[in-house]
């Protein structure tokens, strides 16, 4: 009995109270942004008002404490235990819920219990995390053989599909910060490379394509760009990964030279679409290093084709994928893009949003000063656009504590999750911090106009009961997972 | 274990990933936050709806507490471009009886930034002034289906009568030069652009109230910001009594039809005007609401300039009215004494150069010089004055000597009356002559002594010169507003301004004026009831002598000084005179006497031909 005891002293001694003080740091802003965006000026406000968001709000901080300390009570080896089958539980949920759920604004999410709806997307993630990191915590994985890394990549892809479905394409999202994970547990940083570049080739591609390149009206800018940049990728990837310097230099010598050359007879002879010299010499460059990988039997020559081959193959789908997105996700990433200026439509929002961040100046306008986020210019100023209120209200000031704690947060759980004995726990660890800058990353981006617009919440901000008790789960195992720590470094 | 330790370095990679996205967005919200107030502003017009307050311009007043100007209620209809995207653009002009056209036009111009240099797409823009009552009521029951069109109650001025124009001015909308003057002004805003509307207009228009109201994203009024904290209640413009006597001023304007030409009459004790007919004059009325501009034009167009207030910007000579500012100036530096007499034989005669004169006993001291306007007797004073080389090195000196007799009477820079556009006439001085003269003597110059030459004076230095007179050496500045309400008058109406002349030399004129009323030009001036002095002009020009008189009345106790000035009216006893007798009776014993009444009538009645050259 005495031994119990010291176990449990030992949970709250060992717990990291740096994490739990910043939580509660930022529960508490998030609170006071909450009380702000739902202010109303003709009604004043009672914030204890249980019929009001900030009133409701309360509810959730108050039932995520209670949620945390079950958590930590909870001996963390059952999560390890039960990790598949919560998972498997978590995918059944997922699959029933567009069946269970009413609409709202088109996603179909919500499962109603009650008075209450809960989305059972924002609770998937732990138990895809826990999942994730007891598969690849066995013994016999190893990340760099080709089946264990696609049965991960599928563990993570599984729910994301099943929200997709649910029309929740942001909160889906949300799972591609696994792959930060991936790449910390081994993953080969070519496949992060990969995945950049095929972002940047559609940027480019789609942002460029209309403009003339140098003036000559044949040749859109977009496609040389992109065909530009192929060319120096490849280039970049078998300088990275081959240590042979001569094919090197053949392949960015030849090619630049024909591109040149054939750019300067479009400018100064007969204008002509150099794209197709560019095509050509991507082709030729792809073919050369199969041919190298034939006879100097290097694989990683045909990997590096390989990659070509992709960047090209991603270029000339992105038009025929853009067409393919729903119509307000396409004007979303013109609007982005800065192809179109739409102030009353996709725009609306970003725009309004600047337009609350940027009235604040350097100390805000005060607490439920806002007229921005208050008189409801700022669409979901309570949800996902609730970081304009602390734009607003609380100024540069304000905006730039909460990023660092933001930041505290994520650093703190690198150290953490690195501390970890097992491979297990650092493995959640990373999913959880990744989860988070994830969430910042694209939450903090949308509003200051720098990401698009992915309708996915702040963390501790945003009102809602779902996503509050989601980041408490998330946050509040891989704690628990943590305190304990040290007892296998004692048993060994 | 150990495979899962070799990549444990990537931790720094994902640590300066969240580093590097937290610096970026920290310097993107210091672009936002800090690098610009535009977001800031943005939000204000976003947010604030500031209804502005508009107080009423102050009412004028006749000195007699008749009530000239005052406000009455208009309806203006504004627009807000960034709310009136989707108006049914038909439905609206037909609603305004206005057509597609001008609809257009209109947007066009009012998003102009050179023509409306205070336009956004936010704020409420002018788009149609001045809806009368009747029109506006008919609006209102439609304005729900116009999103973005807004009334606002404004005051337009009202003129109780047809007199006085030039006096009391009128209000227009700003221009883009008014706006940019000062930024108390927005488009649409209305200014005094003549006469006391203009020179009085900080006191008039009062100070603009605002209501600064919560407006959410669809244009809902969520009541006012922080309890009306920072709202402003409108300050009303002050009331202004003038110094002007409409009666006066009515029976001016009755005598001068048909002529062009002015009559100013002063106060002398005061320096307040009491009339200042200006003839052609025109209704106030007709510039007043939506066809301002049209009849502004037509008026601009007149070749008899109606718009043209002679009284303050005509400028003429003088005449024979001048000879008692040289007389005066003689007096003062001992070139005659009140008995020097000069011989006049049919006028003035040295060598070749002669300046004619009417017949009169020869030779005559100064008073009765004065009485019979004796050209002979104000050239020889002239003469002897600018050869008299013991008092003046040269003629320049002499010249400047006389120069500063008549600046220090009023005369050569403008009085600063309270009007705009005073024309300050002219006195010429030495470097002038040596400027455009090769060589130059008393003789040259000779015909300034009796107000003719380069010597032009306006109507109402005249008026000055007998108030001057009246006053026995000094003036107060005229001026057309007695009282400010709430303010004291500017000093500048106040101060008495004393001549170089003292005041036995005023006594001697004095004495001249009032020969010429019991036994010289004026005699028809003359009455039994006060003692009047007067001296008329008969001016030369290029076309017909223009009639002038200056007098004053009663010698003694002098209520009234007055400047008559018709153009072409002959001798100054043909039309000077008798107007402004009449107007001195008027004024003196408040109504006319039956025979003044059928004199009256029978000037209003009489018209002088001017053809219809530009003048």
């Amino acid at each position: 009995m005495a031994v119990r005891k010291d176990k449990e002293r030992g949970v709250m001694v060992s717990l990291d109270w740096v994490t739990i003080v910043i939580y509660i740091a930022l529960l508490g802003l998030g609170w006071m942004s909450v009380c702000g965006a739902s202010y109303d000026f003709d009604q004043g406000g009672n914030f204890f008002d249980f019929s009001t968001r900030s009133g409701m709000q309360i509810v959730w901080i108050g039932t995520s404490f209670l949620l945390a300390m079950v958590i930590l009570s909870i001996d963390e080896r059952l999560y390890d235990m039960f990790s598949y089958l919560l998972y498997i539980a978590f995918l059944l949920l997922l699959l029933a819920t567009p069946f269970l759920a009413h609409n709202i604004k088109g996603s179909m999410s919500w499962i109603k219990i009650g008075s209450f709806s809960i989305q059972p997307a924002e609770f998937a993630k732990f138990a895809t995390a826990l999942c994730v990191a007891k598969y690849m915590s066995r013994t016999d994985f190893n990340i760099q053989r080709w089946w264990d890394f696609l049965v991960a990549c599928l563990l993570i892809v599984m729910p994301m599909g099943l929200i997709v479905l649910q029309r929740e394409t942001g909160s889906a999202l949300v799972y591609s910060a696994f792959f930060l994970m991936l790449y910390r547990e081994g993953m080969p940083g070519s496949i992060l490379f990969a995945g950049l570049s095929a972002v940047v080739y559609f940027v480019v591609g789609v942002r460029f394509d209309a403009d003339p390149f140098w003036g000559i009206s044949a040749i859109s800018l977009g496609r040389a760009l992109v065909f530009l940049l192929v060319l120096l990728f490849t280039v970049g990837m078998m300088r990275v990964y081959t240590k042979a310097w001569a094919p090197v230099l053949k392949v960015f010598g030849y090619g630049m030279t024909m591109t040149l050359a054939a750019l300067l007879f479009s400018k100064y002879v007969i204008p002509f679409d150099v794209t197709w010299v560019q095509l050509g010499v991507c082709i030729g460059m792809i073919v050369y290093l199969f041919v190298l990988a034939m006879r100097e039997r290097y694989a990683r020559y045909a990997y590096i084709s390989l990659f070509a081959v992709g960047s090209l193959a991603l270029y000339f789908s992105s038009d025929m994928m853009l067409d393919r997105l729903a119509e307000h996700q396409q004007t979303r990433i013109r609007v982005l893009l800065g192809m179109e200026d739409d102030p009353r439509g996709a725009g609306y929002n970003v725009i309004q949003a600047k337009i609350a961040i940027g009235s604040g100046g350097l100390k805000g306008k005060g607490f439920l000063n806002g007229t921005q986020t208050k008189l409801k210019y700022v669409p979901e100023q309570d949800t996902d656009f609730i970081f304009c209120t602390v734009g607003e209200e609380e100024g540069f000031l304000g905006c730039a504590i909460v990023l660092t704690l933001f930041l505290l947060l994520i650093l703190r759980l690198i150290h953490l999750a690195e501390r970890q004995p097992f491979a297990f726990g650092r493995i959640y660890g990373y999913c959880v911090m990744s989860v988070f800058l994830f969430h910042v990353f694209i939450n903090v981006g949308m509003v200051l106009g720098l990401t698009p617009v992915i309708g996915i919440p702040l963390p501790f901000f945003s009102y809602g009961g779902s996503s509050l008790w989601g980041f408490t789960i998330l946050l509040f195992i891989f704690l628990r997972m943590d305190a304990s720590r040290n007892r296998f470094v004692h048993n060994k | 274990m150990e495979s899962d330790r070799q990549y444990s370095n990537r931790k720094y990679v994902l640590g300066a990933v969240a580093v590097v996205i937290v610096i970026v967005y920290l310097i993107r919200l210091f672009t936002l936050q800090l690098m610009s107030d535009d977001f800031k502003r943005n939000a204000d017009s976003n947010a604030f709806l500031k209804r502005i307050q508009y107080p009423a311009r102050g009412a004028m007043r006749d000195r007699t507490g008749k009530l000239l100007v005052y406000n009455q209620p208009a309806y203006d209809i504004m627009v807000v471009m960034s709310e009136a995207a989707d108006v049914d653009t038909l439905d609206l002009c037909e609603s305004l009886g206005i057509d597609r056209g001008w609809f257009d036009r209109r947007m066009v111009e009012i998003k102009d930034r050179n023509r409306n240099p205070g336009y956004s797409s936010y704020t409420q823009q002018l788009f149609m002034s001045q809806l009368s009552a009747e029109e506006f009521s008919s609006f209102q029951e439609k304005l729900f289906r116009f999103p973005g069109f807004y009334i606002q109650k404004r005051n337009i001025r009202q003129y109780a009568y047809d007199n006085a124009a030039h006096i009391l001015g009128d209000v227009g909308e700003v221009g883009p030069s008014d706006i940019e003057a000062d930024d108390y002004y927005q488009s649409g805003d209305y200014i005094g652009k003549l006469g006391v509307e203009r020179s009085y207009e900080r006191q008039l228009r009062g100070e603009k109230g605002v209501e600064i109201l919560l407006r959410d994203a669809r244009g809902r009024i969520k009541g006012s910001y922080q309890e009306g904290k920072f709202d402003r209640a409108p300050v009303p413009g002050k009331n202004l009594t003038l110094s002007i006597d409409l009666e006066l001023q009515q029976l001016g304007e009755r005598l001068m039809k048909g002529k062009l030409g002015s009559i100013v009459a002063i106060e002398p004790k005061t320096g307040e005007v009491l009339c200042m007919v200006s003839s052609p004059t025109y209704d106030p009325r007709i510039m007043v609401g939506r066809q301002r501009g049209k009849n502004n034009q037509i008026l601009s167009a007149d070749p008899m300039k109606p718009l043209l207030n002679r009284a303050i910007m005509g400028q003429y000579p003088p005449g024979s009215t001048f000879k008692t500012s040289q007389a005066l100036t003689f007096l003062e530096e001992g070139i005659i004494t009140p008995q020097t007499a000069y011989s006049c034989s049919h006028g003035f005669h040295f060598g070749r150069l002669t300046v004619g004169c009417h017949g009169h006993p020869s030779p005559l001291p100064l008073v009765p010089a004065i009485g019979t306007s004796c050209n002979g007797y104000f050239c020889w004073g002239l003469y002897y004055m600018f050869n008299n080389r013991k008092k003046y090195a040269s003629v320049q000196e002499a010249m400047t000597t006389w120069k500063d007799y008549m600046v220090s009477m009023g005369f050569g820079y403008q009085l600063g009356i309270d009007l705009p556009g005073e024309k300050r006439g002219m006195i010429p001085n030495a470097q002038y002559y040596d400027k455009y003269l090769r060589s130059w003597n008393a003789l040259t110059v000779i015909s300034i002594s009796i107000g003719q030459g380069e010597v032009n004076l306006t109507p109402l230095q005249i008026a000055n010169l007998g108030a001057t007179i009246a006053n026995r050496g000094y003036y107060i500045t005229p001026h057309v507003v007695k009282e400010v309400q709430g303010e004291p008058l500017d000093t500048l109406y106040t101060r008495k301004h004393y001549t170089r002349v003292s005041k036995p030399n005023y006594e001697t004129v004095v004495e001249g004026m009032r020969r010429a009323v019991t036994g010289g030009t004026c005699s028809s001036a003359n009455n039994p009831w006060y003692e009047v002095c007067g001296k008329t002009g008969t001016a030369q020009n290029r076309g017909h002598d223009h009639s002038v008189f200056m007098g004053f009345a009663p010698k003694d106790d002098p209520q009234i000084a007055v400047a008559v000035y018709v153009e072409n009216g002959g001798w100054g006893a043909t039309y000077g005179v008798p107007i402004g007798a009449l107007i001195m009776e008027k004024f003196i014993n408040g109504h006319l006497s039956p025979e003044s009444e059928a004199k009256a009538e029978s000037f209003e009645n009489r018209t002088i031909f001017y053809g219809g050259t530009e003048r």
